[in-house]
């Protein structure tokens, strides 16, 4: 049997965390080593934009360490991630390429999004335990320094996850500034978190009831997953239990805290602060009970390395995930439902039957059905100019699982299915931080997005069963319907002329008509 | 509440006295008429160099607290003041002892049975004399340095713990008052000369007796008034402040050389010194009259160790007892499929020690493995550990090797042999600021077929290979993934990462292990409390810390049954209504120096077995990295049990504790002998035989020849 090794490194603005993973056979992911260190990126970066060049040191050599940890471990691949602490600096670039020189390692940029999503499949990669819970009325809350994440379930999908700049370094932060004692320290959350969560509510939570709350971060969840493990058998924390903590925290020494709690003495007044926000979670959603699985973003890195590498069979469909969510936002912004699915289901049609040709894999054919939800989402803002509002809203709605650079795809896909296209000098021009790959993507998504668009130009549904076959330089496309398709197939014509500059295919529309 | 103070005073002894109270119990061995002539010399010698490092380390440390102006009482209610008031007292009298031993017990025996030891230099015969002065005049003059003391040359430097010869001397030509002088006796030189003898009998004579029969060669434009022995004490408690050391290397280096600095707390001289030289002496070191010992005999009694090895008085000498081997690795194996098959225990010195080395240095070589990690405290001067982590390094193995630089008196030793690792490649951490690392723990990982996997052996003694021969210390190879993780916790702790989530088996001080003792003698209270039998057994080297000490009374009060086996310090009480009666103390002293800690619960009907590497006092559990271990297999519970059992048992070796503070041999009236270390050296030896038996049976068959066609 043989046996692979992977390093997951999480540069986080409070610790930096790496993990080694085994993976053997089929499905078997073991950890088998955890080495912490604490150091605190964020607070520098949040306050200043820049991280000092004392921690800069602190973060490198820990770095050149763990590459010797790797090296001892003979790892066969790894993957490091900076989260929020690197993101926000000014000089992103310019401190990820010192560290590479460095240290020989390099960190990559996790957008929230991506983060949140690896977060999710941390928790998902649970298996068992995890399907049994989002069977019930769950949500995820993640609390990390920078931002909190909030995510819903309905059934066994997430419908809706929404970031929210209530993370517990950065209320630090601003707590700092204003110096308050122990007791009011509780109201003052409260306040900085009321507005924010209110609107929450308002947007996405509703009347939604939520039962289960799984917390995922590095001051509670330690706890829940201690308390449960004292438990014997015991798997959640109800509210009761966790009023208690909150109690010993609200009344508790710092140092006896931190015994009590088995944390380092820096991290209690953390915990108090995850404590305080995920009670008023808690008491928004009215969630009963607290899960916790003690898994960390390193977790979902190695989750993410070991799908890819088909080291391990998913057994949550994430895309499914992904998918839900961008038809959440689609409803948010008054889009057909119907409409949309027409196009989702033309677009894969064309999408499929053109693998030869365009050499796109699967992660691209759903940038091209996220376009296809999400086409006309301008329009709830204005019927003139859809292309572009589309654009701007796509770009500023979070979509879990995609980075920032995969979300610019799939908005100007949307985009120049409305506008004309841009070729790549007029689009660098624009300031986008599209590659000449990404360029070629939205490309080639655009010409089959458009020539789909025209196949349903009355917004009728008129083409159902249709069938796409590729012949030598053509791509027939028949169409089972009895209606009058003369619009469709003028549109159609006009349409494939992009489609044919991208592919040199020229698309062909049939009609069957029954006898 | 109407509860009872656990922690009131009058409930604990002084450690200090507690101690002297062992140190005792050592000598009682030097007094024992059924231990061989040879071997009670060694006890002697061992309670002079016991009592060497109780001056250097505790007295001066209560010096330190005295002239600081320190005050608190300790657990007993003593201030500092208190406490070495009570202590020159008891050492007085312990140092009467050994003399009055070595005078009237040992050196008539020694006589007798053909060793004659040459008390004064003037008993020589001429014959002898002129052999004296022959040798002083060939190896010893050459390097002695005489110094004298005048009004142009200050009172040397005396060098702790070095023997001298002091003088009274006279100019010859002035004739002026008398002057001061003294000469180191050469630490480089044997202590003990062997005379040219005639017969079987031997006779030697000490170094000093030579120097000072010649020490008129040294001074000759005076006359020798008088001259003695004397030798000092000096205040050595190595406190390092390490926040403020840059360098805690450079540091230990500097603090050694200031170690003959300290002031003087101990004088020993000769009894009958002219009082003269006695005065200046005094004058010069600043040193109080309580501590100044006249001694009946030769000064620094360790000189009794070079005795004991000379040749020739086997047959006076306890038979050398050989390790022997364990069964579960037979030689040749290999210790990795060893250890898969089944948890190993090893019991030192009774099983060799070899295994461990072994483990080690198949790590070095095997190409399967990755990391070899191990925490090292005191190690022998040549030691094959030290040579195979060295080899693994060479061989591209991740070796991280913690060395413990705060070692006492180690120091020196250490960093020399740190260097040398670190030249070879190893990762070096020279331990952890403002903590001991006491614990002893190797982890070797190693990528077998189905991934990682992780080997460690967990020890209550240091990886020593010379006191493993010596020192009963527990080990156990395990590949249980649960402790390979928390192994891999360990040390990613000591190289200054973070805390894991959550400890599988073991227990670490200073952070938890406290917490853990403290949870396990409050749940056998809980069983005792609802009726249930309540059973605490531990073994430790001593017990000394005030809230264990607190837990046990109060586990004691509600009907646990404690029974605890302390070789050395022992500050809680026995016999104390409503507190300690149910509590039983002993202490073992016997040829091999009891050393492993073993701990165990009863829980109710699931007993739980522990071994550690700490002792139930505060620097363990508060000041060091210490490891407690779960043993988990049900044999080797048995096993640890049966070692505990056969403890408790001993009515040869073991001293009991009374209500009133003393010591005493257990009452063997009635009873069959049970010596317990003599005992496992025979369950040692048969397991040994057992398992070579049967290796042995099946290269005895006969295997027939066939024929080829």
């Amino acid at each position: 049997m043989s046996t692979r090794t992977f390093a997951a490194i999480d540069v986080g603005s409070f610790e930096l965390t790496m993990k080694i993973f085994e993976f053997s056979g089929k499905n078997h992911m073991r950890e088998l080593d955890c080495i912490t260190q604490h150091i605190d990126l964020g607070s520098d970066t949040y306050a200043t934009g820049k991280i000092s060049q004392e921690k800069m040191d602190d973060l490198c050599r820990t770095l050149k360490e763990f590459a010797q940890i790797m090296a001892s471990y003979q790892v066969e691949g790894y993957r490091a991630y900076g989260t929020s602490a690197i993101r926000e600096t000014e000089n992103t670039m310019i401190i990820q390429d010192q560290i590479e020189q460095r240290t020989g390692i390099r960190v990559e940029i996790l957008s929230n999004s991506e983060q949140r999503f690896l977060h999710y499949k941390s928790v998902a990669a649970k298996g068992e335990k995890f399907r049994k819970i989002i069977e019930g009325k769950t949500a995820i809350a993640d609390i990390g320094g920078g931002s909190i994440q909030l995510s819903l379930f309905d059934h066994d999908t997430l419908i809706s996850t929404q970031n929210l700049r209530l993370g517990v370094l950065r209320l630090q932060e601003q707590l700092n500034h204003l110096n308050p004692g122990r007791a009011q320290i509780e109201t003052i959350i409260d306040e900085m978190a009321s507005a924010q969560l209110g609107i929450y509510k308002k947007m996405h939570l509703k009347d939604r009831e939520i039962e289960n709350i799984i917390i995922v971060d590095d001051y509670i969840s330690p706890w829940v997953v201690r308390k449960c493990m004292e438990e014997e058998g015991g798997d959640a924390v109800s509210r009761q239990e966790f009023e208690g903590l909150l109690n010993l925290l609200r009344n508790g020494g710092t140092m006896e805290l931190a015994k009590r709690l088995d944390v380092t003495e820096e991290k209690v007044p953390l915990v108090f602060i995850s404590a305080v926000l995920t009670r008023r979670i808690m008491e928004l959603m009215g969630a009963e009970y607290l899960w916790a699985f003690g898994v960390n973003l390193c977790d979902g890195i190695a989750y993410e390395y070991a799908e890819n590498a088909k080291l391990i069979r998913r057994e949550h469909d994430f895309e499914a995930d992904i998918i839900a969510c961008a038809m959440n936002i689609s409803r948010r912004y008054m889009g057909s439902r119907r409409r949309a699915e027409t196009l989702e289901n033309l677009t894969t049609i064309i999408f499929d039957s053109m693998k030869k040709i365009h050499g796109l894999g699967k992660r691209e054919r759903l940038y091209l059905r996220l376009a296809a939800i999400l086409h006309d989402c301008g329009k709830y803002i204005s019927l003139v100019n859809i292309g572009e509002t589309s654009y701007n809203i796509i770009m500023a709605t979070e979509i879990i699982g995609l980075s920032h650079a995969e979300r610019e795809i799939v908005a100007n896909v949307v985009r120049y299915n409305h506008s004309s296209f841009d070729y790549f000098k007029g689009l660098q021009s624009s300031g986008t931080e599209l590659d000449r790959d990404s360029y070629l993507v939205v490309a080639k998504l655009t010409a089959i997005i458009r020539l789909a668009n025209s196949m349903d130009r009355s917004h009728k549904q008129k083409m159902n069963g249709v069938k796409a076959v590729l012949k030598d330089n053509e791509l027939i496309l028949s169409v089972d319907t009895q209606e009058d398709i003369t619009l469709e197939s003028g549109f159609f014509h006009r349409r494939s002329e992009f489609f044919r500059e991208v592919f040199s295919v020229t698309p062909v529309l049939k009609q069957k008509k029954r006898i | 509440m109407g509860e009872k103070n656990f922690y009131n005073p009058k409930y604990y002894t002084n450690r200090e006295l507690s101690w002297l109270l062992f140190n005792h119990r050592v000598l009682n061995e030097a007094r024992d008429k059924s231990i061989p002539l040879f071997e009670r010399l060694k006890f002697l010698s061992i309670t002079a160099s016991n009592l060497d490092e109780f001056f250097m380390i505790r007295v001066a440390s209560l010096k330190d607290m005295e002239n600081a102006g320190y005050e608190k009482p300790d657990i007993a209610g003593m201030t500092p003041t208190q406490q070495l008031k009570a202590l020159h007292e008891a050492i007085h009298k312990l140092v009467d002892v050994q003399y009055s031993t070595y005078n009237r017990s040992l050196l008539p025996l020694l006589e007798k049975n053909g060793l004659h030891i040459v008390r004064q230099h003037e008993q020589l015969s001429e014959e002898e004399a002129a052999y004296v002065d022959k040798y002083f005049e060939e190896n010893v003059y050459p390097v002695l340095t005489p110094m004298a003391v005048d009004s142009s040359r200050p009172f040397p430097l005396i060098r702790n713990k070095s023997l001298n010869i002091g003088a009274m001397v006279r100019n010859k030509k002035t004739k002026e008052e008398l002057e001061f002088a003294t000469v180191q006796v050469p630490s480089v030189l044997s202590r003990i000369i062997q005379l040219p003898s005639k017969g079987k009998a031997k006779k030697i004579i000490l170094l000093e007796e030579m120097i000072e029969r010649n020490i008129h060669k040294l001074f000759l434009n005076y006359d020798i008034v008088c001259a003695h022995p004397f030798r000092i004490m000096r205040n050595a408690d190595l406190t390092i402040d390490e926040d403020e050391a840059a360098d805690l290397l450079k540091e230990i280096e500097k603090q050694i050389k200031k170690r003959q600095w300290g002031e003087a707390i101990r004088l020993e001289v000769e009894a009958g010194m002219d009082k003269r030289l006695l005065q200046i002496i005094k004058k010069e070191l600043a040193i109080e009259e309580q501590n100044v010992y006249e001694i009946d005999g030769p000064l620094d009694l360790t000189v009794l160790m070079k005795v004991y090895g000379l040749e020739g008085f086997d047959h006076l000498k306890t038979p050398k007892y050989e390790p022997q081997p364990v069964p579960e690795l037979p030689a040749g194996c290999d210790i990795f499929e060893e250890i898969r098959k089944r948890d190993i225990l090893l019991h030192h010195p009774y099983q060799t020690f070899t295994p461990v080395v072994n483990f080690i240095r198949k790590a070095a070589v095997d190409p399967d493995v990755l990391a070899i990690k191990q925490t090292l405290y005191r190690v022998s001067g040549n030691s094959p550990i030290i040579a195979a982590l060295a080899l693994a390094a060479e061989n591209g193995k991740q070796v991280t090797v913690l060395v413990e630089l705060k070692a006492r008196f180690d120091e020196e030793n250490n960093i020399v042999w740190a260097r040398m690792l670190e030249k070879a490649g190893c990762h070096v951490i020279y331990g952890l600021v403002g903590l001991k690392t006491h614990s002893k723990i190797t982890l070797v990982v190693r990528k077998e077929e189905d991934g990682i996997r992780r080997y460690v052996h967990l020890g209550t003694g240091n990886y020593n290979d010379a006191t493993a021969k010596l020192y009963t210390d527990m080990g156990l190879l395990t590949c249980a993934e649960t402790i390979g993780e928390d192994a891999t916790a360990v040390f990613n702790m000591l190289s200054g990462y973070s805390e894991p989530r959550f400890w599988n088996k073991l227990s670490l001080a200073p952070l938890w292990l406290k917490d853990k003792f403290l949870h396990l003698i409050e749940r056998e209270k809980k069983y005792a409390k609802a009726g249930r039998p309540a059973r605490i057994i531990a073994k430790m080297n001593s017990l000394c810390d005030p809230d264990i000490i607190a837990a046990l009374y109060a586990a004691s009060a509600e009907g646990v049954k404690i029974d605890l086996i302390i070789r050395g310090i022992c500050c809680l009480k026995v016999g104390i209504p409503g507190v300690s009666e149910n509590i039983r103390v002993r202490s073992i002293v016997g040829n091999f120096l009891e050393h492993s800690r073993i701990f165990y619960f009863q829980n109710d009907d699931n007993y739980e077995i522990y071994c550690s590497s700490a002792d139930w006092m505060p620097r363990n559990l508060e000041r060091r990295v210490e490891i407690l271990f779960p043993v988990d297999s049900p044999e080797l519970k048995e096993e640890l049990l049966h070692i505990l059992k056969s403890q408790l048992r001993d009515n040869v070796k073991a001293s009991v504790l009374n209500p009133d503070g003393s010591y005493e041999k257990v009452d063997k009236r009635g009873k069959q002998l049970f010596n317990a270390q003599e005992a496992f050296c025979m369950e040692a030896k048969e397991k040994a035989a057992k398992s070579a038996g049967s290796t042995e049976l099946t290269s005895r068959t006969f295997i027939p020849q066939k024929n080829e066609q």
